[in-house]
């Protein structure tokens, strides 16, 4: 008998689709009972479309070849001292970023759509989110993998794990995803699934991975190449994802709305340490903060939404806010970690003259008139032997955790800050978005385990900053943290490179 | 004689990661540990989930199993991504080249018709119960805690959608790609009497809360019976029946069931030697889920084989859960 031909979309829906069953024995609801609280509409889970189509075949065979090349070339970066290759052991301090920041966000990548992968009754969007899951414990892995070798020769890495949970920068990051994980399946999606993936993914991801092509570092960029193919599938995902949702049923668009408002102000906010790391950290710059920005939301994202809005979608609450803030952030993180370089667990350094100007071209409206002459000053300070750390520690926003450090748009020298009252007790906020987030869900936001506010109540051992820092973060203190001048991490990359 | 190539070696400052470090002492680490221990986050998830107000995201509380250390649960093939997917790729390639070899040959003419309906109404239906156990075990991946134990989770639970689209291409290679031998298998999964029981086994199974148990009624007890029943019974009296080119189309579930083997008598193992009360706890699931499986499969293996087929498939699972330390 001559077998007919099968197309891709038939095929796929039969060894995929077609698995599920209509429950007799049990009552679905119980199978999957987290589909309804949220408010989403589902009406029929059939309308869903395959944003790819791969068998389990396939991934294996695919997903091992990439694997096969990635490993090999990290065997030979450890083996021929690739570390040596880097532009400046500046740079290294983007890559401790990367690990003790953005990697364990991988992890909760992979718990989140793992929990979505068996929690969604559609069968098609399951297996899209477990296959992602899956993706995304790669990427953990892999990163962790790149990154052992630095670990070997530089301090800061040794303690990702530990510090992800508890240091106060690391917070951010961490509460995001924490905050998108403990939400509903559906809100997850939105916030993970297309506002992350889809929507921001290009300036986390490519910036690091730019940033690693253009300073040397061929174990990071090596995973940047090697993810690029799995990060094109989760975007197919995002995208499916919502329409999906706005097609589904028309109470679905103020609720996605709503978490569209809400997670673009997230993400924004947990951008601004990328940010940070274009403009200052990465010795050979790839773009500005203000650029990335400009191209990758500002043009990329103002088309998606033009597409999106037949749906009823608009831009995202204080889109008007975020336009005026790629002038500020970078600069008022920067400033921020500078200061208190002493509790952060990579190295902080003033820019050199050269990068002062490039900052100066590159922000023309804003760099030379608020954010140079504290560069000016700071760069006096040090050279009377006097390198200014802040004594103080910062108040922590309730929603985003991010130091009160921003100031308002309109006017940087007055520092921003809102604040509400619930329960009895009055909550503080770096901006009006975070504070909307706070109002629209206080019971859940009132859980913020804020790290200084931690400190202050002593569940972080103590007394002296000194012995948080060791006892409580694990951080090597005078090794690990303070400038880069005399650092432990430049004192080697001295000897190995022969500088006196 | 050998050759050896000077390179520059500088001396690394640490061997591992800190917490590499403080398991297995100050020496260079494994890719498996790097990748697995400690991952997981433990403390300070900011807010409880909205859909779980009573845990906290990760939460060792999901389970009555209790360990003082989830990381005991050591994988015995040491798989974490890029082991596991390269070793599933290789087992792929040996099963595209035996499809392609019976589908070139066109070898399904060669089996007698009545034992291709016996493979669609006996072997095919499988596929649901491989859909069955995606979910179980993604859901323990989920919910579970540590790494070591969650990622293994993860990676049976997407061999098993492996194995529900190999039997799957069973159907479509005995039809000619018509997919009526699907539909005819998923109507025998939802109205024949024989597989009735292991549909509402499967069904209940999705349902139950606690993780761990969920885990045992599928991967430590249906899997076992099944397995011995079908991919080693079943499988003899189809190559004594003139269907022995079947178990080409089988060998990959076949393989992998032995090696997956190797890990779940592991985890099992190891939760039992933790504590008398886990023991006991993996005694009464066990007890459960078994009465009901023996009850479920009965009228299957009746139709598959014999009466003593089943209770030889009960036999091997026992003197596994014995070498496991459990039932002794």
């Amino acid at each position: 008998m001559a077998a007919k031909k099968l197309n891709i979309k038939d095929k796929y829906r039969l060894l995929t689709r077609d698995l599920d069953w209509d429950f007799s024995y049990e009552d679905p609801k119980k199978a999957f009972p987290y589909e309804e609280f949220e408010g989403i509409k589902i009406t029929d889970w059939n309308k869903w479309e395959d944003p790819f189509r791969l068998t389990m075949d396939s991934y294996w065979k695919y997903q091992a070849e990439k694997e096969k090349k990635l490993y090999a070339i990290l065997d030979a970066f450890s083996q021929n001292n690739g570390h040596l290759n880097v532009v400046d052991p500046r740079y290294v301090n983007a890559v401790k970023i990367f690990l003790t920041g953005v990697s364990p966000l991988e992890y909760q990548a992979y718990q989140g759509f793992a929990h979505v992968g068996r929690q969604f009754s559609g069968v098609g969007a399951r297996v899209a989110c477990q296959m992602q899951s899956l993706d995304e414990l790669r990427h953990v892995q892999t990163q962790i993998h790149a990154m052992s070798h630095y670990n070997k020769f530089f301090d800061g890495f040794q303690e990702f794990s530990h510090m992800h949970d508890r240091v106060w920068y690391l917070s951010v990051p961490r509460s995001f995803f924490t905050d998108a994980r403990s939400a509903g399946p559906f809100e997850f999606m939105i916030a993970i699934g297309f506002s992350f993936e889809y929507v921001l993914t290009n300036l986390l991801f490519v910036p690091f991975m730019s940033g690693a092509a253009h300073n040397g570092d061929m174990a990071t960029v090596t995973f940047g190449f090697s993810a690029q193919s799995d990060e094109a599938r989760h975007m197919t995902l995002g995208l499916e994802v919502i329409k999906f949702l706005l097609e589904q049923h028309e109470d679905n668009v103020p609720i996605v709305q709503k978490w569209i408002d809400k997670w673009f102000w997230r993400g924004t906010r947990l951008l601004t340490i990328v940010a940070m790391m274009m403009d200052y950290m990465l010795p050979n710059k790839v773009m500005s903060w203000k650029e990335a920005w400009e191209v990758y939301f500002e043009e990329a994202g103002g088309a998606l939404f033009k597409d999106l809005a037949r749906y009823g979608i608009t831009m995202p609450k204080y889109a008007d806010v975020i336009e005026k803030e790629k002038e500020h952030i970078s600069h008022q993180a920067w400033w921020t970690f500078y200061t208190h370089g002493h509790a952060a667990g990579f190295h902080t350094w003033i820019p050199s003259d050269q990068e002062l100007d490039w900052l100066s071209e590159k922000y023309p409206d804003t760099f030379d008139k608020y954010y140079r002459p504290m560069w000016e000053l700071a760069k006096e300070q040090e050279a009377k032997g006097e390198r200014f750390y802040t004594s103080g520690l910062p108040q922590l926003c309730q929603t985003c955790q991010i130091p009160m450090l921003f100031t308002e748009m309109d006017n940087p020298n007055q520092n921003s800050m809102r604040d509400t009252v619930f329960d009895g007790e009055r909550y503080h906020f770096c901006s009006d978005g975070c504070c909307d987030i706070f109002k629209d869900e206080p019971e859940k936001y009132v859980q913020a385990w804020l790290p200084v506010h931690q400190i202050f109540q002593g569940n972080c051992g103590g007394p002296d900053v000194g012995d948080i820092l060791s006892d409580y973060y694990r951080m090597n203190v005078g090794v690990d943290n303070m400038d880069i001048k005399d650092s432990p991490d430049e004192q080697r990359w001295n000897k190995w490179k022969g500088v006196a | 004689m050998t050759i050896e190539i000077k390179t520059a070696t500088l001396e690394p400052v640490r061997n591992t990661f800190a917490h590499i470090e403080r398991r297995f002492g100050d020496k260079p680490a494994t890719r498996y540990q790097e990748a697995t221990y400690d991952v997981a986050s433990e403390v300070n998830f900011h807010y409880r989930p909205l859909w779980q107000p009573e845990f906290e995201l990760n939460d060792t509380g999901r389970t009555a199993i209790v360990m003082e250390d989830w990381y005991a649960f050591k994988d015995p093939r040491q798989f974490y991504y890029g082991t596991y997917v390269q070793m599933r790729a290789k087992q792929q390639e040996v099963a595209e080249s035996n499809y392609s070899f019976f589908e070139k040959r066109d070898l399904a003419r060669l089996i007698p018709e009545e034992i291709q309906k016996k493979v669609i109404r006996l072997l095919i239906p499988l596929r649901h119960v491989e859909q069955a156990a995606n979910l179980n075990n993604v859901y323990g991946s989920s919910l579970g805690y540590g790494t070591a134990i969650t990622q293994a989770l993860l990676y049976n639970g997407m061999d098993r959608l492996g194995n529900a689209q190999y039997l799957s291409r069973i159907g479509l290679i005995l039809d000619g790609n018509s997919s009526d031998s699907l539909a005819e298998a998923k109507r025998y999964w939802m109205d024949d009497a024989i597989w009735q029981g292991v549909r509402a086994y499967c069904e209940a199974n999705i349902c139950v809360e606690d993780w761990f148990e969920s885990f045992v009624a599928q991967d430590v007890v249906l899997d076992a019976l099944i397995y011995e029943l079908v991919y080693l019974q079943f499988d003899q009296w189809l190559a004594d029946n003139g269907g022995q080119d079947i178990s080409m189309l089988t060998e990959f579930i076949q393989n992998w069931n032995k090696d997956t083997n190797r890990w779940v008598d592991s985890v099992v193992k190891v939760a039992a030697a933790e504590s008398d009360a886990n023991k006991q706890q993996l005694e009464q699931w066990i007890s459960h889920w078994k009465g009901k499986a023996v009850e479920a499969l009965a009228p299957l293996a009746d139709e598959m084989l014999d009466a003593e087929a089943l209770s030889n498939a009960v036999a091997a699972m026992d003197k596994r859960l014995n070498k496991a330390g459990l039932f002794k």
